[in-house]
């Protein structure tokens, strides 16, 4: 995992159809002609309309967008905890439900759903006792996830004993105990200070990096996005829709420095610009750029 | 170290409280020894515990006899109620149809039926006042229990899918630790509604030795400081039964009890 390879190597302007690390690479999760209504008939809720989406093994994929463009649901879809309308969704070749029944998905969720009658080091071994490893295995796998997240020390106490920050890393060390081929992330920063946001984002590259987990993740803010991504998925609502994948080509590793790139804020602009194009749903100025389209449909072939 | 500085706060804690019970005692035998109050009307604190001294053995074999009925009924109503609500919750259709049931039937007045058990057992039967009590504490512990069992963090029930696990997996390890709050809460109601049970049961008939029994036969004798006493050893037994419960939420519920949550979840 120390090799890991740096996405930021490739360069946004060589267009998505380059070949880069990427295409060489399988399709962790693909993502086809997806829609999700709540609600039948036509009073039916749109929350999602034909979306594609390739995900490959180790990107660090942030979901963005206004309230109600379906950025959860997409997350959701992908993590089998609710069913597409149309479409399909693929994880390793499975079915997304073959792939929950195998536990595949490490899931963190905005609050830490923590069990307060669980110390730390056994809220961390919970997916394991639920899959039959055995105590050894459990209490050596848990505590060296509590050493990954820097709570080696913190194992006994309980979680209401702990800081928002410091639940919100158990929840990751939970997440990532059983090796999880894939990392489901709903704004896990989105109740923390913005102090404490910082830490956890460059906590969470350190984890990434080591880990060589794929995470997907959703957030609403536009800093975090870009200095997590190695792509970041723009979407806008009414209907739910991805507008723009945006590559974010900034150097791995990121650290407190990445903040400070010119190009760190060139991206920030984009991302920003590309949602407020959105804004409002369809009626804009013109619908979406051409450029845009093909760009969309060339990522989801990719 | 921490331990020592809580009880050391909490006996302090007690301190207010043993200081109003003393004023309250020492202001009801001075009033009413001011005021020159009927023995039968109401009786000063120092005639009652003269009497609780002098009748101490029959009322400690009383309180003995009470506290079987009440332990007895609140054991066998509470097993019932915990496994109906572990039934509704895994059944839904069991959950539709007995809910509303129960929450209907926790509103009557249960005591009620206490000369109708007389008649299925005998009055001289504990059984009968265990039927009563048992049907008393029945429907708050179930109610409670559903609910403990079923309001569950919708985010929770949705991480233990993640992980594909079990319907008994999710029961052990999340409904029921979830539910040991609310189940708690209800003993402290069903531990006050036992003693009322037996005690009030006893009233309709019992035998000789039964609290409930003294209480009514001195009453009509006009030694009304008996009857007090009697009342007294009661409510001994229904705050003893309660703190029996504090305890087990200390133990049980450690993160519940103590308060100290880091934030409101």
């Amino acid at each position: 995992m120390e090799s890991w390879p740096l996405p930021g190597e490739r360069d946004v302007n060589a267009g998505p159809a380059a070949p880069g690390p990427r295409s060489r690479r399988s399709s962790v999760v693909q993502v086809d002609h997806v829609g999700k209504t709540f609600g039948d008939g036509p009073d039916g809720l749109v929350a999602l309309k034909d979306v594609d989406l390739a995900i490959e093994a180790g990107e660090f994929i942030s979901l963005i967008g206004p309230s109600g463009c379906g950025k959860s649901t997409l997350l959701r879809l992908i993590g089998d905890l609710t069913t597409p309308s149309s479409g399909t969704v693929t994880v390793n070749g499975k079915s997304a439900r073959e792939a929950r029944l195998g536990r595949e998905y490490g899931m963190v969720f905005q609050a830490p759903v923590l069990m307060d009658w669980r110390t730390v080091q056994k809220n961390v071994e919970l997916p394991l006792e639920l899959m039959g490893f055995d105590k050894a295995a459990r209490e050596t796998r848990a505590r060296a996830m509590l050493d990954l997240v820097e709570l080696g020390d913190f194992g006994q106490t309980h979680p209401w004993q702990l800081s928002g920050g410091m639940q919100q890393r158990v929840a990751i060390a939970r997440a990532l105990a059983f090796d999880p081929k894939l990392l489901l992330m709903d704004e896990p920063f989105g109740a923390l200070d913005e102090m404490t946001r910082e830490r956890m984002n460059l906590e969470l590259m350190r984890i990434w990096r080591k880990t060589g987990t794929t995470i997907i993740f959703v957030t609403h803010s536009i800093p975090e996005a870009v200095f997590l991504s190695t792509r970041v998925v723009i979407m806008s609502a009414r209907p739910g829709r991805i507008t723009r994948i945006v590559d974010v080509d900034l150097p791995q590793p990121r650290t407190v420095e990445t903040r400070e790139l010119e190009r760190y804020f060139e991206h920030v602009t984009t991302v920003r610009e590309a949602l407020r194009r959105h804004e409002g749903g369809d009626g804009g100025e013109g619908g979406p750029d051409p450029s845009e389209i093909l760009q969309i449909r060339a990522e989801g072939l990719a | 170290m921490t331990l020592r500085r809580q009880a050391r706060a909490r006996s302090r804690d007690l301190i207010p409280v043993a200081v109003v019970f003393v004023v309250v005692v020492t202001l009801w035998e001075v009033v009413l020894g001011v005021l020159g109050v009927k023995q039968f009307l109401l009786p000063r604190p120092s005639v009652i515990l003269a009497a609780l001294v002098t009748e101490w053995a029959t009322l400690v074999e009383g309180l003995r006899y009470t506290a079987v009925e009440a332990i007895g009924g609140l054991a066998i109503g509470s097993v019932l109620a915990l496994v109906v609500a572990l039934a509704t919750a895994r059944w839904v259709f069991a959950r539709e149809t007995l809910v509303p049931v129960a929450i209907a039937a926790n509103s009557m007045p249960i005591i009620a039926f206490a000369p109708i058990t007389n008649n299925w057992f005998g009055s001289e039967s504990p059984a009968s006042r265990m039927t009563i009590v048992a049907v008393m504490v029945f429907f708050p512990i179930m109610v409670n229990t559903v609910r403990g069992l079923t309001m569950v963090d919708a985010s929770a029930i949705e991480l233990m899918r993640s992980y594909a696990a079990s319907d008994w997996q999710v029961l052990r390890r999340l409904r029921i630790p979830n539910a040991l709050p609310y189940v708690l809460t209800a003993f402290r109601v069903a531990t006050t509604l036992a003693v009322i049970g037996a005690v009030i049961g006893e009233y309709f008939g019992g035998p000789r030795q039964a609290l409930g029994i003294y209480i009514t036969g001195e009453a009509t004798l006009f030694r009304f400081a008996n009857a007090w006493a009697a009342i007294i050893m009661a409510c001994l037994l229904g705050m003893s039964l309660y703190l029996v419960v504090l305890l087990a939420e200390r133990t049980l519920i450690p993160w519940h009890a103590s308060g100290a949550r880091a934030d409101g979840r």
